[in-house]
């Protein structure tokens, strides 16, 4: 009896945090996002000035755009492939356990280490300064570990009778994984895709040493950008705008939850397959 | 092998049944050939009706055969051992008919002196349903030279009736009073003949099911 | 006998690490004839099964040794599994058909092997699903996934599938084990027809199956051939006493 009392504590303690944490940021952010003092939803397509004490968050939003397209463009390709050889080629190898085990390790990471590598390799010692390539370079290290694993998951999850099936028709290994195997696996690699877009965007440690803080919209990949997470703090720590603070959680709080529904609905979709 | 213990066991029931019907025939015979001997009228009524009971036990076989096959699906030996459990059974009812024809022929006689003593018939009789216990006990044992033994004994049989035949043509010939009873026992002669060949077919069919060949050894 | 031989197996013997699955096999496997592998689960006929169009190969630590001659070449020296692969068509015990439409899991074997011609893929389609007489049913709706077909049409259409690539052997898996009787039956009236244009190979533990869709029959026990011949012969009179006891179900 008291050991079900707990739990049902534990609970709506949970939930209450959740509820808390969303009501007092809608409260606080939700109407400013809808009207600013220059007019409804101006704020999210007007430029900030004045280093975001005034005016919206429309170039933040472009950049944080560019920021999310760029990283996908370099993590996806490398953890798909990775993904395909671990579960389709590597076997049962020791390297296997190896690799796996990097990758476990390189999740437990906390961001701020990534910042620090990303700020020496890529910015000093690959030179690519403080911007746009070095931050979505430095952010696809940090997500790879979450796209290789629920790739490997959604690979393996594919029957091996589909894979027998294709390699009995005389195909070989490659078409079976293009072919059979990539399309089975893809509403759950999205899902992984769309989770680590999750963590890109609510990013900030790794990117405060890596891509700069410039409000500007980007025009180069060397150029230093703000996004929706960077400008937030930003606005916070220096106390420029709380006003603005709170609109820009907002925004952020409202994408991240579009993005956690999307991925579970992928990977509900993927269940349906299986069977 | 303990797999598929029911179907063995119908299987063993099956023989057992067919065993009990050889029995039965036999009895029938036996008691033919006593009311013929002891021209019996009584005895001979009585064992007609019996005739009635292998009939319908027959046909209480035949039923479980037939659905053991549509049951079980049985396959090489179970299928061969079925398939002959079936035909012995017709060979034991018509040994079971020959020994009612035998029956009517005493009560036919019953009222006339013999016109000699009667030995070779009983002599027949009793090969012939020595050869059917033996095929009947080869049939549980599935006994193959048990089976090729009971065969050869059909010779002996087939000489007695050949003795006979003559001696009953000379007793017509002596005196044309005998031809009526003459007749009558070459009747007699000639189904005792015919059992012990239903029980060389039993044993043919015993070959049948340990080897799967059909052979013809009369 | 006088037809000709498909596959030739001489001294087979295959083992897994230590563990032989496979002792000393012979066989011959005659063209367009159904030939049965019949025996307890774990007596290496699915093993032996799979050695024909080399799907052993995927089985780490897989140790082959013998001569397996398709049409009189060995198919584990110098020949190239695909072409094999092609040739010896393979169904599976559980139906895999892949999650796409029904027209592309047919149109899948050609394609992957070069046809990309509309025209002629419709065709082959076509006369692949009427092969495995499956055309009538689904020739409305080849778009529709072919995982909302049933049980019986998913395994016909891996049939169909098989077809399309044009094999010159098909081997079975269990093909009906997980089918109802009816869908059970098509499939078995399918081997018998095809049978005139193909060498079938099935692997079956019913023991029915395999005396009503083949011509021979062998009996596997632990790893060897214990008796093979005609299923007639085998299932009417066999010679050894182990498969008298399988085939009437009394192996303990």
């Amino acid at each position: 009896m008291i050991k079900k009392y707990l739990i049902w504590m534990a609970t709506i303690i949970t939930i209450g945090i959740l509820v808390a944490i969303l009501g007092y940021m809608l409260v606080n952010g939700l109407k400013f996002v809808v009207e600013d003092e220059d007019g409804i939803i101006n704020f999210l397509f007007q430029a900030p000035k004045k280093a975001g004490k005034e005016g919206g968050i429309s170039t933040i939003i472009a950049n944080t755009i560019f920021m999310i397209v760029l990283t996908l463009i370099f993590c996806v390709p490398i953890g798909l492939g990775a993904s395909i050889y671990i579960s389709e080629y590597a076997g049962q190898r020791r390297s296997v356990t190896a690799i796996k085990f990097s990758i476990d390790t390189l999740a437990g990471i906390p961001s701020i280490i990534f910042g620090l590598f990303g700020f020496i390799f890529f910015s000093n010692y690959l030179k690519l300064g403080v911007g746009l390539l070095s931050g979505s370079l430095t952010l696809s290290i940090m997500v790879l570990p979450t796209i290789i694993k629920t790739s490997v998951e959604a690979i393996n999850a594919v029957p091996i009778s589909y894979r027998e099936g294709s390699l009995a028709l005389g195909a070989t290994k490659w078409d079976t994984v293009k072919r059979v195997v990539l399309p089975s696996a893809l509403p759950g690699i999205l899902a992984g895709v769309v989770l680590a877009i999750g963590r890109i965007i609510g990013e900030t440690a790794a990117l405060t040493f890596t891509m700069g803080t410039d409000y500007r919209l980007a025009d180069s990949l060397s150029s230093s950008a703000r996004v929706l997470s960077t400008h937030l703090y930003l606005l916070t720590k220096e106390g420029i705008s709380f006003e603005r603070a709170f609109a820009t959680a907002n925004v952020l709080i409202i994408i991240i939850l579009i993005i956690n529904m999307a991925s579970n609905r992928l990977i509900k979709r993927r269940t349906i397959v299986d069977e | 092998m303990s797999a598929r213990y029911q179907y063995s066991r119908q299987l063993k029931e099956l023989e057992r049944h067919i065993l009990d019907m050889g029995s039965m025939m036999e009895e029938l015979l036996n008691s033919s050939i006593e009311a013929l001997v002891d021209q019996n009228v009584e005895l001979a009524e009585v064992t007609i009706e019996k005739d009635e009971d292998i009939n319908n036990f027959a046909f209480d076989i035949e039923d479980r055969c037939v659905r053991l096959i549509a049951t079980e699906q049985p396959v090489a030996k179970d299928l061969r051992l079925i398939h002959a459990s079936l035909k012995i059974i017709t060979d034991i009812e018509r040994m079971a008919d020959h020994g009612v024809d035998i029956n009517k022929i005493a009560i036919r006689l019953a009222n006339e002196s013999y016109m000699k003593a009667i030995i070779d018939i009983p002599k027949m009789a009793d090969i012939g349903l020595d050869m059917v216990r033996d095929a009947l006990k080869a049939y549980v044992d599935k006994d193959v030279v048990l089976a090729t033994d009971v065969c050869t004994r059909d010779d002996i049989v087939d000489n007695i009736y050949e003795d006979l035949f003559d001696e009953l043509l000379e007793y017509m010939k002596v005196d044309s009073e005998n031809i009526y009873q003459s007749t009558n026992f070459l009747l007699v002669a000639k189904y005792l003949e015919r059992i012990a060949d239903h029980a060389t077919n039993i044993c043919e069919w015993i070959i049948y099911i340990v080897t799967g060949e059909k052979k013809e050894l009369n | 006998m006088s037809e000709a031989v498909k596959f030739n197996i001489r001294d087979l013997t295959v083992s897994y690490g230590n563990f032989k699955a496979l002792h000393n096999v012979n066989m011959d496997i005659i063209e367009n004839k159904v030939t049965a592998l019949i025996g307890p689960s774990g007596c290496g006929k699915s093993t032996f099964l799979k050695t024909l169009n080399r799907m052993n190969d995927l089985v780490p630590n897989i140790g082959i040794e013998g001569r397996v001659l398709y049409d009189g070449k060995d198919i584990y020296s110098g020949y190239d599994v695909i072409t094999l692969r092609k040739q010896v068509g393979m169904v599976f015990q559980a139906s895999n058909v892949f999650p796409m439409s029904i027209y592309n899991n047919v149109a899948y074997g050609p394609r992957i092997h070069g046809i990309k011609s509309k025209k002629r893929l419709d065709h082959i389609v076509e006369e692949s699903l009427k092969k495995a007489a499956l055309w009538d049913e689904v020739k409305d709706r080849l778009n529709k996934d072919a995982l909302s077909l049933s049980g019986g049409q998913q395994q016909r259409l891996c049939l169909a599938r098989v077809m399309a690539v044009e094999p010159d052997v098909v081997l079975m898996d269990e093909p009906t084990s997980a089918l109802d009787p009816v869908s059970t039956v098509q499939i078995e009236d399918l081997i018998r027809e095809l049978k005139e244009h193909y060498t079938i190979v099935i692997v079956t533990h019913n023991m029915q199956q395999a005396a009503r869709v083949s011509d021979f029959t062998v009996f596997f026990l632990n790893g060897e051939i214990v008796e093979m011949g005609s299923t007639e012969d085998i299932f009417y009179n066999p010679k050894d006493k182990r498969t008298e006891e399988y085939i009437t179900g009394r192996f303990g």
